[in-house]
């Protein structure tokens, strides 16, 4: 793993977009190709499942150091990151293992962990931990507990390879889409010439995703050439209608089979070789209009639903796209001529599988008028999508804008404080909110993001200097400052102390002008709720 | 006895109420003994300042006012009732630790210390005491501290790619004591000539004077004017980050010189290239064996992740407190 640790390294050590990929691109070329297959794979966020779990190995670093739990929890806490909390409590190895190579650690040693029981798991750890110098220990740790996190983009390797292969990167993408396995054959045949049967088997297409309208509308054009519809808050899935089978693909690329046996059996009466894009929404039979995003929340962790989840929350299949008809590649037709043919292709189908309708307006400012409409009808805003337009690859400008609505806001008061991860390990950055009910402040989100660096350190500095009791990391503050979040929407939830739970919320400003007094109460939150609901 | 005679922590700073005398105190006192020249030790202000001889100059570079009575390591002195001494503590060029005797009860106050060895200045010297009080800056076992051959040998390989890719390659670190002590370790490794920011050059001709060899240096503002960098080392301190007067350094690629480099999350926050793990401050072995060679029978804990070690200490069998941090006692 030497060669794999070396390129770490490189990876960790700048911030050049540039120069990551170049360093990986020299990786690929130089690597046995058994190894920088599962180079590919981890880099590119792929995670071995059932390998030691984080306990385990805060359990093994305490019996290896002889340090307490506590003092590992403090280090832990300090460092923001188990995997190099342990690599630097221990002392280096001898390097004894140093040469295995990183096929071996990935295919054999870390899966076999699988079938060991939990002390010979440990022991395993602490075998490997000292006979590994201590950049690999920390690279197996990484390995072990998930994302590598080095600041390497999925898209940042499909550029390096696609460098190394000297192919486009479009190509690339498609061809690591869906479930590809980290092989020597499978990394070689990434480099192979283009051929006919790039679109085959159960490789979905790389998805291409909107970007949000900063400007004003107008600036577009012409509405004419634009297509207007909902922006459907569900999940984006690609339908896949192959091979006499039927396969759902998430936008991060995980199989749904089985989750909505609904869609499912619906798309068999598609032809073969016909793959769609749209979004897996919750739809009461009768209703005009989806459920809120919590009953498909309910949905998406079944793996199997039983027939009650199903009465309660069916779904549908919101079909916006399609991508492949017949065996073959539709992207680069333009969107008009897909959208007619999608059109066709579901007429006469159930509900399961609808086509998302397009929105007619007159103009701008009557599809703005529209647009208001867009919470009640349970949707995020509008999609503008150019009519002439190919279906791109990746979040590329200039042809698919998201209009959503304005967030809702409120104000509210911070209570809790707990240190954050990566770069904002150590310092306090997870934030917890809260209103008033009563004479009491009662917590409604957890927010991470918002505030900017200095923002951040003045507030770290606060709250270490205003702690009124701890819980192991968290911290309770006196409650002084006052901050306005947004958030996307609220519903009655039986799970929060609050009785509310708001989706995406985030920090938009330190309202340094207000006082804890003027924070929102909680009655409105419910009225809110209840309404949206 | 009771320990408050000796130490007592108050707003002003470190008080030794039986000789009357403040240690690096942070509002103006009669008698200051200052542990070493860094500004958060020597503030202006007081009437006489006690300093090992070995820092007067940097302490008059830095309070060119003050009156100042200069100490040879281990020659007692008195002030009040107490018998006063101060010994090397391996932080900077004259960084002393202060012992104060009073009643035939020693407390050792360490002042910032290191274990590892520095060509700059003299080696801490464990002395014996009834009371230590220590530093806590790297209190987490995370802290191990490299061997200095490790660093060099990286650092010099980090210079050597910024002379391959044609950048220049500006290390920042704090402009006293570290920046001299790299200086130092460099002179054993290399020929190069340093480019050193506007804030190094006096502190260094100080470190010639006192002896210390190290590698030639050039102030980066008698270059000519668009002077290209390229594969240069520059020192710089690290407030010089960012500012404007990088902008000569087109392309440069960036590293800092601390104990907190241990740590990646620490690194990339701050956003440099390459962190180099050099502190002047001890490690966490180097806390543990400094407070086991003292003999002390309490240990007071000051400043950084002392909440830890105070916790570690007593779990290992010894009288360990928080010192009461400054202005809440």
């Amino acid at each position: 793993m030497r060669r794999f640790a070396a390129l770490y390294e490189a990876l960790d050590r700048t911030a050049s977009t540039t120069a990551k990929r170049e360093a990986m691109a020299a990786y690929f070329r130089d690597a046995p190709a058994q190894d920088a297959a599962w180079a590919v794979y981890a880099l590119s966020g792929g995670k071995l499942k059932r390998t030691a779990s984080s306990t385990e190995m805060r359990l093994a670093v305490a019996e290896t150091s002889g340090y307490a739990d506590w003092l590992i929890d403090d280090c832990y806490q300090h460092v923001g990151d188990l995997a190099e909390t342990v690599a630097l409590m221990l002392p280096p190895g001898d390097d004894t293992q140093a040469d295995v190579s990183l096929r071996t650690w990935m295919e054999e040693r870390l899966p076999d962990l699988a079938g060991l029981d939990t002390t010979l798991r440990q022991r395993a750890l602490r075998d490997w931990w000292t006979a590994l110098p201590r950049e690999q220990i920390f690279l197996l740790n990484k390995l072990l507990t998930g994302a590598l996190r080095v600041g390497v983009s999925r898209r940042l390797v499909v550029q390096a390879l696609a460098e190394w292969a000297s192919l486009p990167t479009d190509l690339i993408a498609h061809r690591l889409s869906g479930d590809w396995k980290p092989h020597e054959a499978t990394f070689l045949a990434l480099a192979e010439p283009a051929g006919s049967d790039e679109h085959s088997g159960d490789r979905p297409y790389p998805f291409f995703l909107a970007s949000p309208l900063e400007q004003d509308v107008t600036t577009l054009g012409e509405l004419p050439d634009w297509l207007a519809e909902w922006k459907w808050d569900g999940i984006r899935a690609q339908l896949m209608r192959r091979a006499g089978a039927a396969q759902l693909w998430s936008r991060g690329e995980d199989r749904l089979d089985g989750r909505f046996p609904e869609i499912e059996q619906a798309s068999l009466g598609l032809p073969d070789g016909c793959v769609l894009d749209g979004e897996i929404l919750a739809w009461a039979v009768d209703s005009d209009r989806p459920m809120p995003f919590t009953g498909l929340q309910r949905r998406i962790g079944k793996l199997k639903p039983g027939p009650k989840l199903l009465a309660d929350v069916p779904v549908r299949f919101m079909a916006y796209d399609v991508l492949e008809y017949e065996g073959r590649d539709l992207r680069e037709q333009p969107l008009v001529e897909r959208r007619q043919l999608l059109a066709g292709l579901l007429a006469g189908h159930g509900h399961a599988l609808m086509l998302s309708p397009a929105i007619d307006a007159a103009g701008w400012d009557a599809l703005e008028t529209i647009r208001a409409e867009a919470r009640e009808r349970q949707t995020e805003g509008l999609m503008l999508k150019r009519l002439a337009s190919p279906y791109r690859v990746g979040r590329k400008r200039g042809d698919w804008w998201k209009w959503k609505v304005d967030p809702y806001t409120l104000d509210a008061v911070l209570i809790y404080a707990q240190p954050g991860h990566g770069r904002r390990s150590g310092l306090y950055t997870d934030y917890t909110f809260g209103v008033w009910d009563g004479e009491q402040l009662v917590p409604v989100a957890k927010a991470y993001s918002g505030l900017d660096d200095s923002e951040i350190a003045t507030l770290d500095r606060w709250i270490r200097a205003h702690t009124i009791e701890r819980f192991g990391p968290v911290r309770s503050v006196e409650p002084v400052h006052v901050f306005e979040l947004a958030f996307e929407a609220i519903q009655p939830s039986g799970r929060h102390k609050a009785g509310v739970a708001v989706r995406f919320p985030r920090i938009l400003r330190w309202r340094t002008d207000l006082a804890i007094g003027d924070a929102d109460k909680l009655d409105e939150l419910r009225r809110l709720a209840s309404v949206q609901a | 006895m009771d320990d408050t005679e000796l130490i007592l922590p108050r707003p002003e700073g470190l008080y030794c109420p039986a000789g009357d005398f403040f240690i690096d105190p942070m509002l103006p006192a009669a008698h200051a003994v200052v542990t070493h020249a860094h500004g958060d030790h020597a503030r202006p202000g007081s009437g006489r300042y006690h300093v090992a001889t070995s820092g007067i100059g940097l302490l008059h570079e830095r309070l060119p006012e003050a009156t100042i009575d200069a100490h040879d390591y281990g020659q007692p002195f008195y002030l009040g009732k107490t018998k006063v001494s101060l010994h090397p503590s391996g932080h900077i060029l004259g960084a002393a630790q202060v012992r104060i005797e009073y009643q035939g009860r020693v407390a050792v106050v360490s002042g910032d210390y290191k274990r590892d060895p520095d060509p700059t200045c003299a080696a801490f010297e464990p002395v014996p005491c009834d009371i230590f009080v220590t530093e806590s800056t790297f209190g987490l076992p995370i802290y191990r501290w490299p061997p200095m051959d490790e660093i060099m040998a990286d650092l010099l390989a980090w210079l050597d790619e910024c002379g391959t890719r044609g950048q220049p390659a500006v290390l920042f670190c704090y402009a006293l004591g570290k920046a001299q002590r790299i200086l130092a370790e460099l002179a054993l490794r290399s020929e190069r000539t340093v480019h050193v920011h506007g804030a190094m050059p006096r502190l260094i001709d100080l470190y010639r004077e006192a002896g210390v060899r190290m590698s030639p240096t050039v102030a980066v503002n008698e270059s000519a004017r668009g002077r290209d960098f390229a594969g240069e080392l520059i020192m710089a301190p690290p407030s010089a980050a960012g500012s404007p007067w990088m902008r000569r350094f087109a392309r440069a690629s960036t590293a800092f010189a601390s104990g907190w480099m241990q740590v990646r999350g620490a690194r990339r926050r701050r956003g440099f290239d390459r962190g180099f793990v050099v502190s002047d401050h001890a490690d966490w072995p180097g806390l543990l064996l400094s407070v086991a060679e003292s003999r002390a029978s309490r240990i007071y804990v000051t400043h950084g992740n002392g909440e830890a070690l105070v916790r570690y200490l007593g779990e290992q069998g010894n009288d360990a407190r928080p010192l009461a941090p400054l202005g809440t006692s």
